[in-house]
Order: C-alpha cells, then structure tokens, then sequence
C-alpha cells in the first residue's frame, strides 16, 4: 500500500505544486507508516524524475509513451486509475492546478472516491478522515469529511510549504494499456503567456487597479514586480477595460490566489476583490484613501498617492537585495 | 441540437458569509441567492449557440424546491425548459452522478456548467459528470465553436492557455470571457412563468463526503501604518518583521 501522488510536469521539468503535493504526501505517508509513489505522465527525463525522492517519492512510475505527450484528461485519469489500483493506493494527492482540476474529479468519479479539492492542511484526523478547505471564495472554512474507501485531495497551490524529506527512489517506466477511445482531446496549440512567473505559483503578486489611471502607468508596477521577483496582477474593471490581460483578474470572477504577500496598490478592497485573495499571508495596501476597505483586511498599509510611493518601494527592494 | 446547462443556486456575490452557531451550517438567514456567475456565463453560451445551430437549452439543477426561483431567472434569461433533481446537493460527486444519469439517457450534445460554484468552490462536478458519462471534458474554458460535430475550444492552463478540439458529446465548465451574460427582459420574464420545470427524484445514494464544519477567517489583527514619507520602512518591515522578503 502507499500515497499516490500526481506529479506534473511542464517542459519536462516538475511544477512547484508538485514539490507542494509531494511535501504532502510525504508528510501524511509518514503519520501512516506509508510510502509515496509519484506518477509522472510524459516526457521527463531520468534526472528530473530522481528529483522525487528528494521530497519523499520511494517510487516513481513514469508513463512515458509518445501518446501521452499531450494532455488529455480522460487518458490521464485512466494512467492514474491504473496506478492506483497497481499500488494498492488508498489516499491520492494532486496540486488544484488547472491540471489538477481536470484529472482529480474525472478519477475521482472513476474510483468512486471523495474529493476534498482545495486542501488547505493535512488531515485533522484518520478515522473519520477530516481535511479542511476554504469556501464561499475564501470567505469561510470548510471541514470535509470523506467515507469512501479511496480519498482524494487536491492541495490548494502555495498553501502548503515544500520541504526537503530526501528519500532512495526507484524508477519505473510503466506502459499501461489505455483504450484509443479515451484519447479524445486533441492539443492543437499551447500559448504560453511569456516567460513570466504563473500568477497562481507566485510566492509574491502586486496587483493594482483602477488607482493607476491607465494602462500607460504600469510600468512602474512591473518594475516592482520585478525587483520583488513577484507576478502581476489586477482587479476586475481593469481587465474589463482592456488595461490588463485578463488572466491577471483576481477575485471572485477571476482567479484565487494564495501568495505569501499580496501588494494591493490603487485597489479600493470591494468583497468581490478581497474574496480571490483574503488567504494571503501577508497583504498590504497603497491607497490614497485612508477610508479605503482595503485597510481592515491588511496587515500594513500605506495611505499616500501610488505614483509616488511604487518607485521609491523598488529602489528600496533594490537596495535591499543589493546588500545580500 | 440539445444543450444541457447546469446551475447552482448560490449566495450573492456581496453576501457576508456566516455559520449557525454550531459551526455545522451555512446560514442562510436573509442571503439573497443568484444563478452561479460561471454557470450564467455558460447558460449564455449555450443561448448564443442555440440561436445559430438550433436546438433546444435545458437547464438542471440537484437542490430542493428553494432553489426554484433562481430556476425561473434562467428561464427568464433564455433556457427553454427545466429539470430539478430533489435533493440536497451536499456532495459533488452524488450531484454528477444524478445529471450524468439523464444528460446520458436523453442524449445531450454539450453538457455546460460554470469552472466552481462560488459557494463551495469544488470545480469537481463537471469533470464527474464527464467520467461517468464517459466523454471528454474541457474544464475552465475561455471561448466555444462548434462547426458540426467538432467543438473548438480555449481553455486556461497554468502559465498560459491551449487551444483543443473534442467531438461531440462532451462536457465544458465556462471560466470568465466565455460569454457576456444577458439580462433578462420583460417577456423573457413572463414567459419563464409557464415555462416546463420538471421535478424528479434522486436515484443514486453514493455520498462519499459531507461538510461536517465551518468557520470564518479568524479575525484580523490591526493594519500597521507606515507613513507615505517613507516607504522604504515597509520593505524593512517586510524584510525584518514578516520575513517574507
Ligand atoms: C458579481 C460581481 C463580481 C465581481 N468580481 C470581481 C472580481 O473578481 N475581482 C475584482 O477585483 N472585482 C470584482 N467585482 C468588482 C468590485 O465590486 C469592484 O468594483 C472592483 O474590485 C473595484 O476595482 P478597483 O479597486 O480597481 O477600482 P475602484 O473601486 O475604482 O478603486 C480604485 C482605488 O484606487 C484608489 N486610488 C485612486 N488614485 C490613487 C492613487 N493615486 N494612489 C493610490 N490609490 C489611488 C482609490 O482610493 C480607490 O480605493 C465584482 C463585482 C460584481 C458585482
């Protein structure tokens, strides 16, 4: 028996919630005198999977035909099916990335297992199993509880830390048989959004909004993004009038993030704002308006005018690094 | 062409969210309920495609007889029909199996929803639908074609976005920039009165989790204020006290 874990990979490399939901597994593997066998579908090669057994991985499969080069979540869901069933897992962990959330409720309804999608820390308890997520768009907690035979949990990108747990790791080439049915989603093309820093990865974000005026001021924004070496972001009327791609959209209708520091700069703070970010660790505020809703939720604050304040917050950062 | 969209009946965007005094429920004394804002997104797109392919949009629901009112607002917006399943949705994979049983024996061609209800932020029940149905799924997606029995679609990935092509019947949750919702108008609300809104029971008991407590963020401790003369003490701040930087 052991702790499946869904190890993705993006140009052949492991993401960062990958080294997230091995930290998981590894540390519920160790409360259940467990193991942890990651599954890697696609190209990777032979170094970078040893790198599992650096975050607690035993064991890697690694599917590696030429036909799961592209992403496919019924055909992936399958791999896993197989996997789990081969190793005799009881507990399945995956990162809610948006490849997480394709693959996790397609197996899930294959397995019959509970999902908690989201987790946001270990189980509280075996028996019954307990894991608590957010809900109401981070506006509340939620404790599932999970009675199926087979659990599964979706760890909520940067909510849990990625610890070094260094492990002998054997690796596996597995070629599970898998229908030519269930191949049915074609890739015709991936747009990679540049060389930037995947918003919903960032340890860092600064976002701002319609306090910047315009598109035309946000340069001094991303020059603070990258002194910090943090993602960009924005509220929702900025996207909506084109200012920002909108990816960057973060709230309720846009995206949810997690980062260890949120920079809200020209951001009023309205409920649906707030609720895409409010599990932050640490957020801060720029506001010309010290009334502003901003301020209750964050723990420091700035009333002041933004164009003044941005570039001396990046010579500052500059500094700061420069003297490390 | 027959077009399934699912909606969840959910608090207001604005709702301030509070538990029963046991932490056991969600109270919904006083909360106004709205159609999903993704799943209204999606029941959009399903319009848009119905006025130039044809066809007819269903629109279900699993939840009990409160949920009707926001039924009708779909009606209202353009839907055709209605299904209610009569059951509490409390777990996402009964809620999938339940739509999957009938959007499978009444042959559906696009099964719609929205990427996560806003309440309890699952994004699982799409993807459940597609398994049990046993057809593709392309979840969190920007933009829908349809040219025949192919589908093109747009669909957010971590750093990025891909363009997939999937053969109908299959499964598609609707992200932000699928579609402009609609507001309804006055014959769109009248007709929804007489509008088909059919209730049926569950017929699947699996019911592999359960909330069984909730709890609101603890509450925030002061925002400390640093003056606009110096901004540089934030970064210390940051640096020294939160050490995050
Ligand atoms: C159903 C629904 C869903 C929504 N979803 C989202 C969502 O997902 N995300 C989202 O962001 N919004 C969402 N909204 C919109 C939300 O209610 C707010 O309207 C929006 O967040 C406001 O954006 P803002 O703070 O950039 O702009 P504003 O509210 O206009 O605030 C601008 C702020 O900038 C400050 N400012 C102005 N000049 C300066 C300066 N020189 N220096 C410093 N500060 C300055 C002002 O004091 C003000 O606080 C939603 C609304 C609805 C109804």
């Amino acid at each position: 028996m052991s702790i499946l874990v869904y190890a993705e990979t993006w140009d052949g490399k492991f993401k960062k919630p990958s080294f997230e939901a091995m930290t998981y597994a590894f540390e519920l593997a160790k409360t259940a005198n467990d193991t942890v066998t990651a599954v890697v579908i696609g190209p990777a090669s032979e170094d970078e999977l040893k790198r599992a057994g650096e975050y607690g991985c035993s064991k890697v499969l690694h599917a590696n035909d030429s036909k799961f080069v592209s992403f496919c979540p019924s055909a992936y869901t399958a791999v896993l099916a197989d996997c789990a069933t081969s190793e005799n897992a009881k507990t399945i962990v995956f990162s809610q990335t948006y490849s997480g959330k394709s693959v996790a409720p397609r197996l899930a309804a294959k397995l019959k297992a509970g999902l908690v999608s989201g987790a946001i820390s270990l189980p509280s308890s075996s028996e019954p199993f307990v894991v608590r997520k957010k809900c109401f768009s981070g506006k509340g907690f939620t404790d599932v509880q999970v009675s199926s035979d087979i659990k599964i949990i979706a760890v909520f990108p940067n909510a849990h830390h990625i610890a070094a747990n260094s492990v002998s790791v054997t690796i596996q080439t597995i070629n599970p048989a898998i229908a030519d049915a269930l191949f049915n989603t074609k890739v015709n093309e991936v747009k990679k959004t540049s060389g930037k820093i995947v918003l919903t990865e960032a340890e860092i974000v600064v976002s701002a909004g319609r306090g910047m005026k315009g598109p035309e001021n946000w340069g001094m924004i991303e020059e603070l993004a990258d002194a910090l070496g943090a993602a960009t972001a924005c509220s929702k009327p900025v996207a909506d009038m084109g200012w920002r791609p909108h990816h960057e959209h973060v709230g309720q209708t846009g995206i949810t993030i997690s980062p260890n520091l949120y920079i809200a700069i020209g951001i009023s703070g309205a409920i649906q704002h707030l609720a895409g970010i409010s599990s932050s660790k640490v957020i801060v505020a720029i506001n010309s308006d010290k009334e502003a809703p901003f301020f209750k939720i964050a723990d420091y604050g700035i009333v002041g005018d933004a164009f003044q304040i941005v570039p001396k917050l990046t010579e500052a950062v500059k500094q700061l690094k420069s003297s490390h | 062409m027959k077009f399934l969209v699912c909606i969840s009946h959910v608090p207001d965007t604005t709702t301030r969210i509070t538990f029963t005094p046991d932490g056991k429920a969600f109270n919904t004394a006083g909360v106004q309920f709205i159609i999903n804002p993704y799943d209204e997104m999606a029941l959009t797109r399903a319009l848009e495609l119905k006025e130039t392919l044809g066809g007819t949009v269903t629109i279900i629901n699993v939840g009990p007889l409160a949920t009707e009112p926001t039924l009708r607002k779909a009606l209202a917006i353009g839907a055709d029909e209605a299904i209610r399943i009569n059951a509490e949705p409390t777990d996402a994979l009964f809620v999938a199996e339940e739509i999957a049983v009938i959007a499978k024996n009444e042959k559906f061609d696009i099964v719609f929803g929205g990427r996560e209800s806003i309440d309890y932020n699952g994004a699982q029940v799409m993807g459940m639908i597609a398994e049990f149905m046993e057809i593709p799924s392309v979840v969190i997606a920007t933009k829908l074609d349809v040219v025949g029995t192919t589908a093109t679609l747009e669909r957010e990935i971590d750093g990025g976005k891909e363009i997939v092509s999937v053969n109908l019947p299959f499964v598609v949750s609707a992200q932000k920039d699928f579609a402009e919702p609609r507001i309804p108008n006055m014959r769109g609300i009248m007709s929804a009165r007489i509008k088909s809104l059919k209730v049926v029971e569950p017929t699947n008991t699996l019911k592999p989790t359960s909330s069984v407590a909730f709890q609101t963020p603890p509450p925030k401790s002061e925002c400390k204020m640093i003056s606009p003369e110096h901004p540089e003490e934030l970064i210390q701040l940051l640096h020294t006290e939160a050490k995050i930087i």
